[in-house]
């Protein structure tokens, strides 16, 4: 009658390979992903030990945050960017990594590129130097980011060592109004636990809002655990999950897939297993949110006023802002729009950013980068029409990457101006040095850049 | 990457009292494009340190000569973002051996644990009371012991206890990694590897 488990506990427990007293645990790792900028010291490590790369089988690596959003066909301009992703090339030639490169079809954003081939797979531990890793729990998986020492580790030996962390379980019930996203459910999230509620945490969403939320949208969700400081989200998988992974390169096949979805189907949090901490929240008093400050848990409803909090750091947000305690977010003028990254650059992102902007144009005074999460996703919308409305609506759609996220490469926003973006980080300088960055939904994010002003999305919606 | 052995260190104190310090002000995304882990330390916190053109902001505790030593202090949940190593190396690169906080987020605090940079837990009354006496006196001497886990400022009666797990806290005393540690498991985990379904 004891031992009811989490899922979390059953992925993290069958994959302790030894628990050290007193200490972490030793996790092996089922699939490793690597991109440019956290693997170059990780793999002069190796050199420098003399080991080689444990399991190239379970690793993959593609370029994606430094990389230029046009042109990709030509040399990258900036000499620091082409040779860090020179170096990752060398790297995982030596290592015999399998390397989705700029330009190659499967390039793409690492977490939206896991997922679209099948890579991320429900029961399965998942890192990455990069802390949106998280993503991939929405498929049951337990994902987190790591540092580059990490890398090294898993590199060299397919394992890390961590202390098992908290559980906690975030339950949704209800329904979510027409005009309120994924997205709007995790700045919603954030904005009540904070940017510190789940650290030391590992985090499972569950409840109605959940069940009913597409695949994209539960990555989206999972995406933004990290911004309450927690590990890594997961949800359970069901026959959404499966049919999604259905056939991708990457899944498991005849009898190995049958095989798989027996073992899937156990992955589900027992009755009565015991959670470290738990919170309810109603679906249905949801708004669409947006952010106000310099992290993610500054975010309130869109009828909302930016609260007073006597604090210094807080003051300290509204002064980088350039906003007022009292302030009402709606009618506000931005500067720039960006759609895209691993939070939002997904098939559904621009569809949804397509159904507002349809018939309507870009408002002038808005600057805005369009850029895919991958070229499966820009294809996609290529070949369903999506493209084709948001050109008519006057936006391009640019070639993927991690771009204004955080600014890497040339996608900057100049210091002082407003950028109104799907991202995941408000941080001060995070889009470009002296920039201010509104977090939002693609709906929002929409809207925003054909009035040139924070505006209701709710109000476009047919 | 090998570092230096921790275990007492006797150092002025760096105070920081801003919340939710994140890693990209620590070091900036941009200067994130290095091959190699070298000269992190002159980027550390650049957007807070330099205005635009490269001249420093007078009010940054950086920049101010009062406050010098290997222990910076910052605020609550502090490391809060992304999980770039780099900003670990940042501060490990500029000099400091301890970050003191009453609070700090995940992956930043196994980083510096991963690197030799000694992440300090105190109360939130404790962290206010260090920022106070440093204020009061910038030349204020702390002591982190990590044998005894005890932070202190001698002759003030100011001093905590601090928790680290007894594997980490040997590894930081002995400049021991967690490489080395795997490495010799190898056979181990190879075994392991066999039974793993995909």
């Amino acid at each position: 009658m004891d031992n009811k488990l989490t899922l979390f506990d059953k992925v993290w427990d069958t994959h302790v390979v030894k628990k050290i007293e007193g200490g972490p645990d030793v996790l092996f790792i089922d699939r490793h992903l690597v991109h440019e900028v956290t693997s170059p010291v990780a793999f002069k490590g190796l050199k420098n030990r003399n080991v080689g790369v444990l399991f190239p089988e379970k690793t993959f690596a593609t370029a994606d945050h430094n990389t230029p959003t046009i042109n990709q066909h030509l040399p990258v301009n900036d000499p620091l960017s082409a040779n860090q992703l020179k170096a990752l090339e060398i790297n995982t030639k030596e290592h015999q990594i399998p390397y989705w490169g700029l330009g190659h079809k499967k390039n793409g954003i690492v977490h939206i590129i896991g997922p679209e081939n099948g890579i991320t797979l429900p029961g399965a531990t998942i890192v990455c130097g990069d802390s949106h890793t998280s993503t991939h729990g929405a498929f049951g998986a337990i994902a987190f980011g790591i540092g580059t020492s990490e890398v090294e580790m898993v590199l060299s030996a397919q394992c890390v060592m961590q202390m098992k962390p908290k559980k906690m379980k975030i339950s949704i019930n209800g329904t979510l109004e027409k005009g309120v996203s994924p997205k709007d459910v995790a700045l919603y999230i954030i904005s009540q636990l904070t940017t510190s509620g789940a650290t030391g945490y590992f985090v499972e969403y569950a409840g109605e809002v959940f069940e009913k939320m597409t695949m994209e949208g539960r990555m989206t969700v999972c995406n933004m655990s990290i911004e309450m400081g927690a590990r890594g989200g997961m949800i359970a998988p069901d026959e959404k999950t499966f049919t999604f992974l259905k056939d991708k390169e990457f899944s498991p096949k005849n009898k190995n897939w049958d095989k798989a979805l027996k073992f899937w189907k156990t992955l589900y949090t027992d009755k009565n297993a015991v959670f470290d901490k738990e919170f309810t929240f109603d679906g249905n008093t949801i708004e669409p949110m947006i952010t106000y400050g310099t992290n993610p848990g500054m975010g309130m409803g869109i009828s909302q006023f930016i609260p007073k909090i006597n604090k210094q750091s807080f003051k300290k947000s509204l002064t980088y802002m350039d906003y007022k305690e009292g302030d009402l977010m709606l009618g506000k003028k931005i500067d720039y729009a960006f759609l895209g990254s691993c939070t939002n650059g997904r098939i559904e992102d621009f569809e949804d950013f397509a159904k507002i902007v349809k018939g309507n144009k870009k408002a002038k005074n808005v600057t805005a980068w369009l850029v895919p999460g991958s070229h499966i996703v820009a294809k996609t919308l290529k070949e369903n029409g999506i493209t084709d409305i948001i050109e008519k609506a006057g936006f391009e759609i640019r070639e993927p990457g991690c771009s204004a996220c955080l600014a890497m490469n040339d996608d900057k926003v100049p210091a002082g101006k407003y950028a109104i973006s799907t991202s995941n980080r408000n941080f001060e300088g995070r889009q470009g040095p002296g920039a201010r960055t509104l977090l939002a939904s693609p709906i929002m994010v929409a809207a925003a850049a054909i009035s040139g002003k924070i505006t209701d999305p709710r109000k476009f919606i047919k | 990457m090998g570092y230096e052995p921790f275990n007492i260190l006797k150092s002025g104190g760096v105070p920081l009292p801003i919340e939710n310090v994140d890693t990209d002000q620590i070091i900036p995304a941009r200067f994130l494009k290095a091959t190699e882990r070298k000269g992190f330390g002159d980027n550390l916190f650049r957007d807070w340190r330099y205005h635009q053109d490269g001249t420093e902001i007078k009010n940054f505790v950086l920049n101010d000569k009062k406050y010098k030593g290997q222990i910076l202090v910052g605020g609550k949940n502090f490391g809060s973002g992304s999980s770039r190593e780099h900003a670990a190396w940042a501060i490990y690169d500029y000099g400091f051996r301890c970050v003191i906080s009453s609070f700090f987020a995940d992956i930043f605090r196994n980083n510096c644990l991963n690197i030799g940079v000694l992440p300090v837990k105190v109360s939130e009354g404790y962290l206010n009371d260090l920022f106070e006496e440093i204020y009061k006196n910038p030349q204020t001497i702390i002591t982190v012991d990590l044998s005894s886990q005890i932070v202190k400022v001698e002759d003030k009666n100011l001093e905590s206890s601090f928790e680290i797990n007894a594997y980490k806290k040997n590894n930081l005393i002995n400049g021991f990694d967690d490489i080395d540690y795997l490495l010799d498991m190898k056979q181990e985990i190879k075994d392991f590897a066999k039974n793993r379904p995909f």
